[in-house]
């Protein structure tokens, strides 16, 4: 029985991985928590969703076209809203209101637009289920664990060994030395939001192909719990968030079972605020953000 | 005088209301170590900064190789050839001495080049080379002046500014700091050089300029400037 509410349990909290590197990318290059990235995770599962309901390209290019369209979505996010205020050394809280702002004006178009009512989703690579002892798999649990493992690989990737990756960590570590490099720091948080956006709509119709549902208001909570899974980690750490969406996911699949469903969602933040008593910067934080 | 590859024409540069710097002129020919001294708080970081494009100068205009570099983002003046080592050294503390190099050459696409260049400034910094892979932040303060020297240089620029490369450094680190600048130079470089070690600095410099509270108030070569009075009574302490 312990088996199977892990497997549940993995499977939701890769996907909150998934969305939680959104939150540590973004706030690796800016130091902000882009409290639109919940409603992003919702745009792009709508952006599928559309896609594969009035064409018939498939799910698999419904995917695709949302993550293209999600990605540019955010980074216009961030060049009409956030890019001025960088512009104007405002203050980080003024950009932090604005994501809040901007996550409510993405959340409200998609509501106007496809109506505040849930609508289908086609789920997910449907195989069928297997027996592993006494795990039931469901042939959908898998693919989304493959596909979010491969994609946590890419970003990975990304950060470590490519060139746009080694400028993302230096516009982090020191923005006005990157600038100095000859580094173009708004075209380094540009990408960035693409690849953030582009990752919480692969984690939306992920999601949204395993419960086989749509609706504005999704991001909301799934954006909270992966905020929460990424500040476990210790924000702006990459493999602290993929660790910090698993626990998160793993506490949920535990407390639905032992608890009760009603318990499920509190359960990630109870654990968030015990884990940030005795290690204030998350598990994988360390003690102090260098900022020169 | 042959023709100037770097000349400020009455820039002007504020900080909100603060006028930092106000209308100096300056003309730096290809080839020389020209110093620019001046107390605390003259403008000189500022002068720096407003020809690296980090600042924006409110009026006048920098003209490199005859072009006006004003309106310039700091991306585009590293990739036209100016780099400068900021104050403070300013590496990336969380990488290593490779990618801070590997950063210096990040507008660079010619391989062997950059190849050939990495090998230069390790012959230049031989400490750099044994710590390769150690990350910047663990390196001594003298160890990390010259992580952004070798950074700066990885860009292969035709002037280098250097913002006052030998703060903080023991006396004998110091000389080597200053006898690199003067290697730096042999590779046919041009060095822009901020002190406050002003002795030091005068004896390298082929010119240099004194900045007071934003203004330049003398210019000579650096033997004329070591022996005037006003100077040594300001800057050397009389000696
Ligand atoms: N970011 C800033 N905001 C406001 N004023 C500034 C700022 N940076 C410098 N200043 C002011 O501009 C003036 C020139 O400063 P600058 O840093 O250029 O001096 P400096 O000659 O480099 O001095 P030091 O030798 O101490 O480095 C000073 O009066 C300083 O207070
Ligand atoms: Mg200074």
């Amino acid at each position: 029985m312990i088996l199977q509410q892990v497997f549940d349990g993995l499977t939701l909290g890769i996907v909150y991985a998934l969305i939680a590197v959104g939150y540590s990318l973004v706030f690796g290059v800016l130091r902000l928590v882009n409290f639109a990235h919940g409603a992003t995770y919702a745009f792009g599962a709508h952006i599928a969703m559309v896609v594969v309901v009035s064409t018939n390209f498939g799910l698999f290019w419904a995917i695709i076209i949302s993550v293209i369209m999600t990605g540019l979505m955010t980074m216009f996010m961030d060049r009409i809203a956030l890019r001025p205020l960088r512009a104007k050394k405002s203050k980080g809280i003024s950009a932090l209101i604005t994501t809040i702002g901007c996550s409510y004006i993405i959340q409200n178009a998609l509501m106007i637009v496809f109506g505040s009512r849930s609508k289908w989703f086609p789920k997910i690579f449907d195989y069928g289920n297997f027996q592993i002892g006494n795990v039931l798999v469901k042939s959908t649990q898998v693919g989304i664990i493959t596909v979010s493992v491969v994609l946590l690989l890419l970003l990975t990737f990304i950060v470590q060994k490519t060139k746009i990756g080694l400028a993302m960590r230096a516009v982090q570590q020191n923005a006005k030395a990157a600038s100095l490099m000859g580094i173009d720091v708004n075209r380094v948080i540009s990408f960035t939001f693409f690849l953030g956006g582009a990752s919480a709509a692969v984690a939306g119709s992920l999601i949204s192909g395993y419960y086989q549902i749509v609706n504005p208001q999704m991001g909301f909570i799934a954006g909270l719990k992966a905020f929460s899974a990424a500040v476990l980690g210790g924000i702006g750490i990459l493999h602290g968030a993929v660790f910090g969406g698993l626990v998160v996911g793993l506490a949920e699949s535990f407390a639905a079972f032992y608890i009760g469903g009603g318990y499920r969602d509190a359960v990630a933040f109870i654990i968030l605020i015990v884990v940030l008593i005795f290690r204030p910067n998350g598990l994988f934080g360390k003690k102090v953000i260098e900022k020169v | 005088m042959p023709k100037p590859i770097l000349e400020l024409k009455d820039i002007n540069t504020y900080y909100g209301m603060i006028h930092a710097v106000k209308g100096i002129n300056m003309e730096i020919s290809k080839g020389e170590i020209v110093a620019l001294i001046g107390s605390n708080g003259a403008g000189k970081s500022t002068t720096l900064n407003t020809i690296a494009g980090l600042l924006k100068p409110k009026k006048g205009q920098i003209i490199y190789d005859g072009k006006d570099l004003s309106h310039s983002s700091a991306a585009e003046i590293v990739k036209m050839g100016i780099c400068l080592s900021p104050e403070g050294r300013e590496v990336f503390p969380d990488l290593s001495v490779q990618d801070n190099l590997k950063l210096g050459a990040f507008t660079r696409k010619d391989r062997a080049m950059i190849q050939r260049d990495y090998d230069k400034v390790y012959s230049l910094f031989p400490r750099l080379y044994e710590r390769k892979v150690q990350v910047a932040k663990t390196l001594s303060g003298g160890e990390q002046q010259m992580l952004a020297i070798g950074r700066a240089l990885m860009s292969d620029p035709k002037v280098l500014l250097l913002d006052e490369p030998s703060l903080g450094l023991s006396p004998n680190l110091v000389m080597l700091i200053f006898d690199l600048i003067k290697d730096i130079k042999k590779l046919g470089v041009t060095i822009l050089l901020v002190e406050q070690n002003a002795k030091m600095a005068l004896k390298t410099a082929d010119r240099a300029y004194v900045l007071e509270t934003g203004r330049i108030t003398l210019e000579g070569t650096g033997k004329q400037l070591l022996t005037d009075d006003n100077v040594r009574k300001a800057y050397l302490g009389n000696i």
